[in-house]
């Protein structure tokens, strides 16, 4: 098993068809699952009429601007390690090194690559904010309240490729191998999981927020920030 | 695990009516609510919230309970829908009635959370979904069920008839042509400008409300009328009870009113709810994307008679006067600075509030709560904590407060907590402070141009 885990098999597996495998699912999931709201929001009375895109727009950009929304100034360190979260979230996979090395050689395109020690920071950033939320779960009361386990298996799906990439390119702990596997393995079902878990608020985050942003503004001559 | 506690409350609109029911009856109005009625928005909401919490501090009962984290916004969700969704068996009576007390009366859908959540998620919506379930199962305060059932026989809210109003109509006029040269109340008038819409207590034991406006209307020379029909009144319990064809009967009438006069406009009084049902919840329920004939609040409609100079301000008020900002009216339709306007031009020492305008703290009156009678006083009391914070910080003496549910709760309030303040409608207001012109004055010496309130 050991040596299935951090053989050379088990690799190519995992950046060959998995690959492939991992962006299908998360592509299509995605598509379908954004597709079927649009559609299925045909039949509510109060959706399609009353979107605006102006007040879409508006409230979209008011919460995704540091500081834009009174809620975000009433929690100052929730919002600078959310952001801070999400931004190393995407970005750092995007523009590691790595990644790009082996995109070209796949297909022959590269794009602006991180310098390996920001990247690293910025992976270590992304753990910190886990182990962050993770604590405030735990000791907040209204967070607690409504945690449940899925809302650490969120996490930890959030964290695993981060946390096995940090392992792999320090050479710590488990053997490179074996946490490079994993790391893809990790990076793979994250992609997976986007579109059929929590994680979806990704897509959705941006849909609920035209709805919202229209309804109070275009409707109700108000504010939602 | 955190223990929610709650006082034990008697309410035979739902201890009796809980008791009886059958799972399958559960089951199938389940059903019926959430996979048919309800639309994409419900699933939407559920699986994007990511339980942060970040809404909690939105609501007023979770700040005036000291933070109980069982008064958060999501919470509530939890205890509820996400409960119901993910059911396994159906639900008993006892069940339906946990339910029912979260969401009649621990949420006044004032939308107050959406602003706050990070997604815009609409949690009142969500808990209005399950007010439905619990109305069509019959289990809502005894005292909902009661005004709904009012609107069914009489139209109004509090067993009003016709008769008793058009009667009332012609005493005021009588008693306001004492006071306003010729003042007229005028009933079925076609093509004017303005149908007026008053509350029902503005017949019964708030009167003077009605005799305000109509001084105002006739003073400022407006063009208007009330219908002498059914459809005058619209405070629409029954949308806040679950009961929705109830709520669209009601608004149906109240239109139907309004068309037979072939009036331009729809004046409403200062009823949040009853502007709610119009603008929003009864109009789309008939299937109309705004009302179908258009629809002035009485803030607006003061603030253009003022800016417009169509009446004058004679005095203004000496002692410090403060707001509250009405959830039906500024966060749901962006009056607030209308209504500071009016103020302003009013009065001589405004104090502001902290939070303000469409941030401002709900009353803990709204969405029915002010209705469900003695059993649930307590509720409101408590639940506006933080609004009796709120109002000892300005150091007021004077609260506007243009709505009537707000208006009674924060007189309550300021009983109960001895605030010694003293709240005013907008009405009140401008009665209190317009110039009745020499000419318009029908007994002299008896009238410096105040009178009313
Ligand atoms: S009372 Fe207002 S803030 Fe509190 S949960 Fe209900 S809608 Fe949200
Ligand atoms: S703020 Fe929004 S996402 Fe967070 S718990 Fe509340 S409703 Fe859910
Ligand atoms: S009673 Fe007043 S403050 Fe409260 S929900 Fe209605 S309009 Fe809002």
């Amino acid at each position: 098993m050991y040596d299935f885990l951090t053989g050379m098999e088990f690799y190519r597996f995992l950046k060959g068809p998995m690959v492939w495998f991992a962006f299908i699912i998360f592509t299509g999931g995605s598509a379908y699952r954004v597709i079927s709201l649009v559609y299925r929001s045909r039949n509510a009375k109060v959706i399609y009429t009353y979107m605006d895109l102006k007040y879409s727009l508006r409230s979209i950009l008011h919460w995704i601007i540091p500081f834009a929304s009174t809620n975000m100034r009433n929690h100052p360190w929730m919002t600078i390690i959310t952001f801070l979260f999400h931004g190393c979230l995407i970005f750092t996979p995007v523009f590691l090194l790595a990644h790009n090395m082996l995109i070209q050689e796949s297909w022959n395109i590269a794009w602006w690559t991180l310098p390996e020690r920001t990247a690293d920071a910025m992976t270590f950033i992304v753990i910190m904010c886990v182990v962050f939320f993770a604590i405030r779960r735990l000791v907040s009361p209204e967070v607690r309240f409504v945690t449940s386990a899925s809302d650490f298996v969120i996490l930890s799906i959030a964290a695993a490729p981060f946390v096995t990439g940090f392992l792999a390119f320090h050479h710590l702990m488990i053997d490179y191998r074996l946490a490079l596997n994993i790391h893809i393995l990790a990076g793979e079902i994250m992609l997976i999981a986007i579109p059929f878990t929590r994680l979806s608020h990704m897509l959705f985050f941006w849909l609920i927020r035209a709805y919202t942003g229209s309804d109070f503004g275009a409707v109700r001559h108000s504010k939602d920030y | 695990m955190f223990k929610v506690e709650r006082k034990p409350v008697a309410d035979l609109g739902m201890d009796d009516t809980a008791k009886g029911l059958a799972p399958e009856r559960i089951e199938k109005v389940m059903r019926w609510v959430l996979e048919r009625e309800s639309d994409a928005r419900l699933r939407t909401y559920v699986e994007t919230c990511i339980h942060c919490g970040l809404c909690s501090e939105a609501c007023h009962y979770y700040l005036s309970y000291k933070r109980d984290p069982s008064y958060a916004p999501v919470s509530k969700v939890r205890q509820t829908l996400w409960d119901i969704l993910g059911r396994k068996h159906p639900a008993d009576g006892e069940t339906v009635k946990k339910y029912a007390r979260i969401a009649f009366a621990e949420c006044n859908l004032c939308r107050r959370c959406s602003m706050y959540c990070p997604f815009g998620i609409d949690i009142a919506y969500l808990l209005a979904l399950v007010r439905r379930i619990c109305g069509l199962l019959n289990v809502a305060p005894q005292y909902l069920q009661d005004n709904t059932n009012s609107h069914i026989h009489t139209f109004t809210q509090s067993w009003v008839g016709q008769d008793d109003y058009v009667d009332t109509l012609q005493f005021l006029e009588e008693e306001l042509r004492m006071d306003i040269l010729n003042a007229r109340i005028p009933l079925d008038k076609t093509g004017a400008e303005y149908m007026y819409t008053p509350h029902s207590h503005e017949v019964t034991f708030k009167t003077h409300l009605l005799a305000n406006m109509a001084r105002i209307l006739n003073v400022a020379g407006i063009d208007w009328t009330m219908p002498s029909t059914d459809g005058w009144e619209n405070t629409n319990q029954a949308m806040h009870a679950g009961y929705y064809e109830t709520m669209g009967m009601i608004e149906r009438k109240h239109f139907e009113a309004a068309f037979r006069l072939k009036v331009r406009r729809i004046l409403a009084g200062e009823c949040g709810h009853a502007f709610r049902a119009a603008v929003y919840d009864g109009t789309r329920w008939l299937g109309w994307k705004t009302p179908p004939v258009p629809y002035v609040s009485a803030i607006q409609f003061f603030y253009e008679l003022v800016r417009d100079g169509r009446i004058r301000i004679a005095r203004k008020i000496q002692e410090p006067v403060t707001v509250q900002d009405p959830c039906s009216f500024v966060r749901n339709r962006g009056l607030g600075e209308m209504l500071r306007y009016i103020i302003r031009a009013t009065c001589e020492d405004f104090r502001e509030v902290t939070p303000k305008l469409e941030h401002n703290y709900c009353c803990c009156a709204g969405g029915g709560v002010i209705n469900y009678g003695p059993p649930w006083k307590f509720i409101r009391m408590e639940g506006g904590r933080i609004k009796v914070r709120q109002f000892r910080e300005t150091g007021a003496k004077i609260v506007i407060a243009p709505c009537h549910s707000c208006h009674k709760t924060i007189e309550e309030m300021s009983d109960f907590y001895k605030l010694g303040l003293h709240v005013l409608f907008a009405n009140e207001l401008i009665v209190k402070t317009m110039e009745v012109p020499e000419a318009m004055r029908a007994v002299q010496q008896k009238n410096e141009g105040t009178g009313g309130v």
